[in-house]
């Protein structure tokens, strides 16, 4: 893959590109999971309705802080991820608050009946953890990267889906997810990834936000491809194109305005996630820009293929979903712009 | 410490729109359901009115699917006996008036299929008119084909369809009540036997015996019948009542046309600690029409006008 060959645009670069002070800048490594099992933590101790069901993976969705500090509310349902979500499907519908977290290649691939019938048609207020996203698992493979699960969950009626770009806004992510009325799931990851918000950064469900203003072109992006789109902006700086970018951590219900906004203003649109390309969040973008604007863009993310072992980096350049790749594509949409024009 | 507190017994949100299907007052007079008064729910009701109800159960399975001219009729006949124990012996708490009550049981019918004798239970009970039965399976209707929580139906506690499903959500209510809310009220849960093959009863199974729900009580209608047919040819599922012993439920096994012996379960179930019970119900598919029992041909058709005929002439009083 030719992406390969080339040297992934470092971290340190965004804060030392010459004359940009950037707004987001390198803050620490930390996997957002962690930010999941804080959040959690956060809310429990506000709300004694909140209950979590642990998957025998509680250590590594970090259910486990829960567990340690709510005993009498956390409930251990082994490893059975279908009949867990049911389970959590009645407490919901007991009025309490139910919190179960997986892998998501089990919590939504495997669960996708129980979330379709028990969860959404009941409109029941079960909150899905799914984690393990995306190759940056690394060396478990294939079988654990999950790379669908955007695509599963938005399709499903009443569902609400949150992908936090880091620590920090996956911590507010699932407080805001409890604190919200209706099915909702929230997709995190394993491996540290940067953090770069900040506890006033703007977090709203149903909102993008705006995390650096440019006119040429819009990169949308979810999860730790938030990052990599912000230093994919300051690297564009040298070849004159100003991007603006977009973390679309609310994936459904979309923030079409934001988005629509972004196809007027900057007339192309490229999206970046860790995520097959089909009907993930280039898809959504996709099916908005299709209905109201049809503007030139391209797609980066998984495609059509299966993850494998390896350490998250090596993965992630190899797959192509690092700063790279979203400057290829840049250019590429800006190009289709001018000759559109 | 506060409480999150949210709406949670439905609301009309499906798919319906302004107005619900009227049904014929034709039919509504020639099934006189005009002039019904519901059963009533009582520990000192005889067997022989809970078979009274029993029957008046029966026909309005009949007369509804014959409305809606597609449906269940095997099985919700073959279960009208326990469902009948279940809302008018006493057996479960609920009041009609006030179906979202904090203190009532709950009913999850897992065998969503069986939505029929469901949709007639709680007619009989008065949690809705009589004649909305004959609405079943018609567009707008709150009597949807497999029960749908987003038509507000009181009495619906879940949606269920998806055989395998109920069961959990049932098991998670019993939770819910048991270590959360910390209550005593009870959960009881209706599977077909074909059902039993879903891999999920049995997670849900082992989940309820380690979590000791008491409180929680599944039943099986163990007819012995599914879709394709019997339930040998199909898939093996004996011995069930040995599997529910393994997974570490009380288990009682019983004639699930005998109202003494639903009864009697239902009690022994209530006074059994530290352990889920499971109620093996040896019941027939179709049951007590002629023409329809113990045959699994009658798992999913309605009858006919002429077939409905006579089945309400079998169950005449
Ligand atoms: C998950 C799932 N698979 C298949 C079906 C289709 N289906 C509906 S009822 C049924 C047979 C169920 O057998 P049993 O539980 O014994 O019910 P009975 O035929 O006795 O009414 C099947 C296969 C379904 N509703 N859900
Ligand atoms: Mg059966």
């Amino acid at each position: 893959m030719e992406t390969t060959t080339k040297s992934i645009a470092t971290i340190d670069k965004v804060a030392s590109t010459n004359g940009m002070t950037p707004k987001y800048e390198l803050l620490g490594k930390k996997a957002t999971r962690f930010g999941f099992g804080e959040g959690l933590v956060t809310l429990g101790e506000k709300y004694d309705n909140v209950v979590v069901l642990g998957g025998d993976i509680t250590g590594s969705v970090m259910t486990s802080y829960f567990q340690e500090k709510f005993p009498d509310r956390f409930f251990s349902s082994g490893i059975m991820e279908a009949t867990a979500t049911l389970v959590a499907t009645g407490l919901a519908l007991s009025g309490k608050v139910p919190f179960f977290a997986s892998y998501g290649a089990f919590a939504a691939c495997r669960n996708t009946d129980m979330l379709r019938i028990s969860v959404c048609y009941n409109d029941a207020n079960v909150k899905i953890g799914g984690g393990h996203a995306g190759i940056s698992v690394g060396p478990d493979g294939a079988t654990h990267q999950v790379l669908e699960e955007i695509a599963i969950t938005r399709v499903l009626p009443n569902m609400t889906l949150i992908v936090p770009c880091d620590f920090t806004e996956a911590k507010k992510a699932t407080f805001a997810m409890g604190e919200f009325v209706g099915p909702a799931y929230i997709r995190f990851g394993r491996t540290d990834t940067p953090m770069f918000t900040k506890d006033d950064t703007p977090f709203e469900i149903g909102k993008a936000q705006v995390f650096r203003e440019g006119n040429d072109v819009a990169i949308c992006a979810c999860g730790p491809m938030v990052w990599e789109a912000l230093v994919a902006a300051e690297e564009l700086v040298k070849d004159g194109i100003n991007a603006r970018v977009i973390n679309v951590s609310t994936i459904k219900p979309l923030d079409n305005a934001t988005i629509l906004a972004a196809a007027k203003e900057c007339g192309a649109i490229v999206s970046a996630e860790e995520h097959q390309i089909t009907a993930g969040l280039g898809g959504a973008i996709a099916e908005v820009l299709v209905k109201n604007n049809p503007v030139p863009m391209e797609f980066v993310g998984v495609n059509d293929t299966f993850g494998g072992s390896g350490d998250p980096d090596e993965l992630m350049k190899l797959f192509g979903l690092t700063s790279v790749t979203i400057i290829e594509a840049v250019k590429k949409v800006v190009k289709r712009k001018a000759s559109s024009k | 410490m506060s409480e999150l507190k949210f709406h949670i017994y439905p609301l009309e949100t499906g798919f319906h729109g302004a107005t619900r299907p009227i049904p014929n007052p034709d039919l509504i007079a020639k099934y006189n359901y005009t002039s019904f008064t519901p059963f009533k729910n009582s520990k000192d009701n005889s067997d022989d009115y809970i078979a009274v109800a029993a029957k008046e159960i029966r026909r309005d399975i009949i007369r509804s699917l014959v409305e809606a001219k597609s449906g269940h009729s095997g099985g919700p006949l073959g279960i009208a006996d326990v469902m009948a124990t279940l809302y008018f012996g006493g057996v479960m708490n609920y009041d009609p008036k006030n179906p979202w009550m904090d203190g009532r049981d709950r009913f999850v019918l897992s065998a969503g299929h069986m939505a029929p004798v469901l949709y007639a239970t709680l007619a009989n009970a008065g949690f809705m008119e009589k004649k909305e039965l004959l609405t079943l399976r018609k567009l707008n209707s709150r009597l949807q084909g497999h029960p749908g929580r987003d038509m507000g139906l009181p009495g619906i506690e879940t949606s269920t369809g998806s055989l395998g499903q109920g069961m959990g959500i049932a098991a998670g209510m019993a939770l819910a009540d048991k270590y959360v809310s910390k209550n005593n009220h009870r959960v009881y849960c209706i599977t077909g036997d074909g059902e039993l093959q879903e891999g999920e009863i049995w997670e849900s199974a082992m989940f309820a015996a380690h979590w000791k729900l008491d409180n929680f009580c599944v039943l099986v209608d163990r007819n012995h019948c599914q879709i394709d047919g019997r339930n040998p040819d199909v898939m093996e599922v004996d011995p069930v009542a040995d599997k529910w012993k393994a997974f570490g439920f009380h288990t009682i096994h019983i004639n699930g046309h005998s109202i003494s012996e639903i009864r009697a379960a239902y009690e022994e179930a209530r006074n059994t600690k530290e352990k889920p019970t499971c109620i093996v119900a040896e019941t027939y598919m179709g049951h007590p029409i002629t023409f329809m029992n113990d045959d699994y041909r009658w798992h999913g058709k309605p009858p006919n006008k002429e077939q409905a005929e006579l089945a309400l002439a079998e169950l005449a009083e």
